[in-house]
């Protein structure tokens, strides 16, 4: 059910990709996801897409995942794309009219654009999520909180927050899976009968989920408090991020790439 | 009823990059009646085939055959209930499947969602509190005050409540104390030959397999490597460390004795056997001989 989900997942893998510092590679994810709305006409989607599928291939993961990652959400961009076909103002050539709905050049255009752009935008994400552990992340988004410090931001807390929850979503899933087959067991249809049939059955599933939470929550604060940990103030850190030559390079791509397409744009 | 694998094959995400295969032509057979124990080293797929028994999963090749009704990978997911209960599972720390606000509740669940009345259903809760050795006083408790022990017999309770004619057990005395551990198979054995019930144990205890089983089922990397009876299977102690396998705490004992001299006409499995063997082994005269020395 849920495990058929692509995007979001870490792919074990040994490229520059993966060997960059997670605090590089989430910054240039969102920093992409930034740049691609500089692009408007044909040459800069192509370069986009060249560069994008260039870092494709130095990540050494198969192409079929990020097919797979755009797959679920196929509907929404098609969805989008249509609005825009259909409703967009006139202009260029009118080839269709009928009440408010106007197929134009422009609006054909403008579709896939933004079909482009949510191609674009899936492929980055997706290759970040494969290429980065979960832990890496959370690492990177402590480090990148840091200045909230000044405004009283507990960003330790936060961070701690992130990689426990990060780190107990597949142990979640797990359990989920679990008591789901146990109550199917004994005789709960899930996802059968009318809507509040429905919401009934997720009832022997959601108390046992929140009790499980509860009490692996008291386990863990326990464990934690009997390792002698006392808040986020003072600690020191196992795992140290580094960065090397690999991340400058790819800024300094990614430098060149916004120059060009600031260059290349209509 | 009986329950057979004719060439099954399951694969877990088929069709994704994912895709793992669990289970590899699988031809098993479950006899009716019997007490099945199914044993192989941690992720040999045995929770896999488990699931199999009452269509929680369906196999991506061949045929289930459980009671009358065949599972083939295009069966349908509707109408499975009837199969499901006749064919109880007590999965591993079923104590983590309890949610309703009494105990009374949490064991009537099961039949109620068979169709049982609700009349019905509760005075069936209260047997089962019997059966599984707790006091009646527990029904009307939230079943979260329980302790994990008393937990445990509650969840088990409520399986059995629906009264399958198969008991399916996942390592059900993992965690529990040595007392604990010996009333609740005690208790599965009993209830086999009071509701003439097939039972499928799976367990890492060699000690259960060797004094409850009479059929045993051996899994190695999603496939069977070995079936038999617990003589059989516990008759080779280097193919079982071969398979990641251990021996019941008696017969390991035998097997130091026999490497000392000692012969058995039939390896001993349990303390019972192992005690009548060296019984029957001891001279009679040196026992009179001992005066004669001196």
């Amino acid at each position: 059910m849920m495990n058929k989900l692509i995007f979001g997942r870490f792919i074990p893998g040994d490229s520059v990709i993966h060997h960059m510092d997670p605090r590089a590679k989430l910054l240039l994810s969102f920093y992409f996801i930034g740049i691609i709305f500089i692009a408007n006409n044909w040459p800069t989607y192509v370069l986009l897409f060249v560069f994008t599928l260039l870092a494709i291939k130095l990540s050494g993961v198969k192409w079929s995942f990020f097919i797979n990652g755009v797959k679920p959400l196929i509907w929404l961009i098609l969805f989008t794309v249509i609005l825009q076909v259909l409703f967009s103002a006139s202009g260029g050539h009118v080839y269709f009219h009928w009440g408010i709905i106007t197929i134009s050049q422009l609006g054909l255009i403008n579709g896939v654009y933004i079909f482009c752009r949510f191609v674009l935008i899936i492929f980055m994400s997706t290759l970040l999520t494969l290429t980065t552990p979960p832990l890496e992340l959370s690492d990177a988004i402590e480090y990148i909180l840091m200045p909230l410090k000044v405004v009283h931001f507990p960003v330790y807390e936060v961070a701690l927050m992130l990689s426990i929850a990060l780190r107990f979503v597949p142990t979640l899933m797990d359990e989920t899976e679990k008591i789901m087959n146990a109550q199917r067991a004994r005789g709960v249809d899930f996802g059968e009968g009318n809507i509040f049939q429905q919401m009934r059955a997720v009832v022997p599933l959601l108390i046992p989920l929140f009790v499980s939470s509860f009490n692996r929550a008291e386990d863990l604060a326990t464990a934690m408090e009997a390792r002698g940990y006392q808040g986020g103030e003072g600690r020191s850190k196992f795992r140290i991020l580094k960065w090397q030559a690999r991340d400058t390079w790819a800024t300094l791509a990614f430098a060149v790439l916004t120059a060009a397409l600031i260059f290349l744009r209509a | 009823m009986a329950i057979d694998f004719k060439q099954v094959d399951f694969t877990y995400q088929p069709g994704t990059p994912f895709a793992t295969q669990a289970l590899t032509d699988i031809n098993v057979t479950i006899p009716d009646g019997s007490y099945t124990a199914l044993i192989g080293h941690t992720g040999s797929g045995k929770s896999t085939l488990l699931q199999h028994l009452n269509a929680l999963l369906k196999p991506t090749a061949g045929t289930v055959t459980i009671g009358d009704r065949v599972i083939t990978p295009e069966t349908s997911n509707k109408d499975l209930k009837a199969l499901r209960r006749h064919v109880g599972i007590v999965f591993q720390f079923p104590e983590s499947q309890l949610f309703e606000e009494t105990v009374e509740k949490d064991i009537a669940f099961g039949p109620q969602n068979f169709g049982v009345s609700e009349a019905d259903a509760l005075k069936t809760a209260a047997e089962m509190l019997d059966l599984v050795g707790l006091d009646r006083d527990l029904l009307q408790r939230s079943p979260f005050d329980l302790s994990g022990g008393q937990m445990r017999r509650v969840a088990i309770a409520g399986v059995l409540a629906m009264a399958p004619q198969v008991l399916v057990l996942d390592e059900p005395t993992a965690g529990l104390d040595p007392q604990g551990r010996l009333d609740m198979m005690e208790m599965f054995a009993n209830l086999r030959y009071e509701r003439h019930l097939t039972v499928v144990l799976v367990t890492h205890q060699m000690d259960d397999v060797a004094n409850y089983a009479d059929n045993v089922i051996v899994m190695d990397h999603g496939k069977v490597v070995k079936t038999g009876t617990p003589q059989d299977i516990f008759k080779d102690p280097d193919w079982l460390v071969a398979h990641h396998l251990g021996l019941p705490k008696t017969t390991a004992f035998a097997q130091q004795l026999m490497a000392r001299g000692i012969q058995f006409d039939q390896m001993p499995l349990t303390e019972d056997q192992l005690a009548q063997a060296l019984v029957q082994q001891l001279p009679v005269q040196q026992l009179g001989g001992a005066t004669d020395d001196e």
